[in-house]
């Protein structure tokens, strides 16, 4: 487990007297997908913004490559390989999806002195470009201005933009929200694959989609990690149940459990 | 974004067009009149350099006639007093320091955002009037005068001469044009093209790895050179250099003038400083109280017009084809 490319220790933050996110410890390894599951403002969506560095930690650390990242910038933890989507759409309305990939890429060769060089006939970038789109499935739709693709294809665009950074982790904020089922298929093929070749931290309502591209789970409740290990385990486990099932199908399951034994004394 | 190819030549004939009137004007005779469109051109190099912050970087500064003033004031107070200054020299001169002025300011004011990045430029403005007008450095409210027009002497070779109203006409024309280009060749550089991301959408160009505040910092400083350009040819016209040139009324004047010619488009910030220039002469040859009247049409065009003049060919094509591109 040290071969770790990113791990969190004690890593929380506080909004007032709210621990939004307490004590979690992570681990991402390349090649294996993590999802943290948790029912809504148990802080999974802190979580990302601790580990992407718009939101800053109040206590713990996040190392990263064997360096202590905590501390840095947003951009500058882009920069070295840690990319993320988000959760509401978070694009360029008026540009068109290839320039959103196309600026995206761009962030991995700045050529900031190159004033008089035309940025869209830089090859390597509008490769780079190119590729994120044709990965998230948008290729086909490259020349049409963002704000006018329908939700879905922007929901794709978030995720091409992070591809097009090449990043080396990936923090995705509900990839599938608000997808359709045809749409949110192709984007958990997408996921199988990217899992291939990337540390990916996935946050995630849908259950079926987690369960089917997951290695690990980590399930939050009210910010802090209620459970942490295997899909097959996650799923038996009984506390894991009782907090994200709810109380109710708790004491449907007690009924079912006391009518099961048949002796109502 | 890239322009349909039809309207991206109408728009190449249009500016081709203007720029024969612009190149023909001179020749008409009026000395009166070269000389207010050498006015006007300064104050377009002015609002284009201003329109590289409001337009493409998203800053709205009110203090941008600081970097002018220091542009003006670089040859007022360089200017020998018993011989002409050489333009090839103190026109450098002016640019750098006004880039060093943005610079420094920049580096403190692009730390902030909206309404604060208003006020805190308009502060530095204050500032920099006031050196030069309470200042012995800058020779109070009177300004300076300057006895002789620079020479663009190279060695002994005079290519032109800057004393002639027709030479400083074309002089500030060649500028203007230039200005122009570079402007737009940078906004499609990697530079301008992340500069127009930040203005867009500054929180996901940090998640994308953007060090925004540098690219805002190298914005602000090119304006700021730009800005001082135009002012260094302001005072090659007019001789003469007073605080006035740094004061908020100028910050407010050029922001009207993107204001009217539409903020976000080149053509817009050059045909926003004629027009500027154009209603003040009308209504102050009508009325002393021509600011009302200034006012008023600025309000009704705002209201009527919000993309500038800039979006008026834009309404026609929507009206006829239905143009679903906002932005």
């Amino acid at each position: 487990m040290s071969d770790a490319i990113l791990a969190t220790r004690g890593l929380s933050r506080r909004f007032g007297g709210l621990m939004a996110v307490g004590d979690v410890a992570l681990e991402l390894h390349t090649g294996r997908l993590h999802a943290v599951l948790g029912p809504n403002g148990a802080g999974k969506t802190t979580l990302i913004n601790l580990v992407s560095g718009d939101l800053a930690a109040t206590a713990g650390s996040i190392r990263y490559k064997g360096a202590d990242i905590t501390r840095y910038s947003p951009d500058r933890r882009s920069r070295i390989g840690i990319g993320r989507s988000y959760q509401k759409t978070n694009i360029f309305p008026g540009f068109t999806a290839f320039e959103n990939c196309r600026l995206a890429a761009q962030s991995r060769a700045p050529r900031v002195l190159h004033l008089l060089a035309a940025a869209a006939a830089y090859r390597p970038v509008r490769e780079a470009a190119e590729r994120a789109l044709d990965a998230a499935g948008l290729a086909a739709r490259g020349d049409r201005v963002a704000s006018t693709l329908s939700h879905g294809e922007q929901r794709q665009l978030e995720i091409a933009m992070v591809l097009a950074t090449a990043p080396e982790v990936l923090l995705l904020d509900e990839p599938l929200a608000g997808m359709g089922a045809e749409e949110a298929q192709r984007m958990v093929a997408l996921l199988k694959t990217l899992a291939r070749e990337h540390a990916i931290l996935l946050v995630e309502h849908d259950m079926d989609a987690v369960f089917a591209v997951a290695d690990v789970i980590t399930v939050m409740v009210n910010g802090q990690v209620l459970e942490s290990g295997a899909p097959a385990q996650i799923r038996a486990s009984p506390a894991v149940r009782r907090a994200y099932l709810g109380e109710d199908e708790l004491h449907a399951a007690a009924d079912a459990g006391v009518t099961g034994r048949g002796d109502p004394t | 974004m890239p322009a349909p190819a039809a309207s991206g030549n109408r728009r190449t004939i249009a500016l081709g067009a203007a720029l024969v009137l612009l190149a023909l004007f001179p020749l008409a005779g009026a000395t009166f009149y070269t000389e207010l469109v050498t006015k006007v051109m300064i104050l377009a190099i002015f609002a284009l350099s201003l329109d590289l912050l409001v337009g493409y970087s998203g800053l709205v500064s009110f203090g941008h006639a600081a970097f002018y003033g220091v542009g003006a004031y670089a040859l007022g107070l360089l200017a020998p007093k018993y011989e002409a200054a050489n333009l090839w020299l103190t026109l450098p001169a002016a640019i750098a320091s006004a880039a060093l002025c943005a610079l420094v300011v920049g580096a403190f004011v692009v730390r902030v955002k909206g309404i604060y990045f208003i006020m805190v430029t308009l502060a530095f403005a204050q500032m920099f009037y006031f050196v030069f007008h309470d200042t012995r450095f800058g020779r109070g409210s009177d300004g300076i005068s300057m006895n002789f027009k620079p020479v663009a002497a190279i060695g002994g070779f005079t290519p032109f001469d800057l004393a002639n109203a027709t030479h400083v006409y074309y002089f500030v024309l060649a500028a203007m044009l230039l200005v122009f280009l570079f402007l737009r060749v940078v906004l499609n550089s990697a530079f301008g093209r992340a500069l127009q991301g930040i203005r867009s959408n500054e929180h996901r160009m940090r998640s994308l790895g953007f060090p925004v505040y540098w690219y805002k910092l190298a914005s602000f400083t090119l304006a700021g050179a730009l800005a001082g350009l135009a002012g260094y040819l302001s005072a090659l016209q007019f001789g003469f250099v007073n605080p006035e040139l740094l004061s908020w009324h100028q910050s407010g004047n050029v922001l009207l003038m993107l204001i009217l010619g539409g903020i976000g488009s080149l053509y817009g910030a050059v045909a926003g400083a004629f027009v500027f220039v154009a209603l003040q002469e009308i209504y102050s040859s009508v009325t002393t109280h021509w600011q009302l009247l200034l006012g008023a049409t600025i309000v009704l065009l705002v209201v009527f017009l919000p993309g500038g003049l800039a979006s008026i060919a834009g309404l026609f094509k929507r009206a006829v084809v239905g143009d679903p591109d906002d932005e």
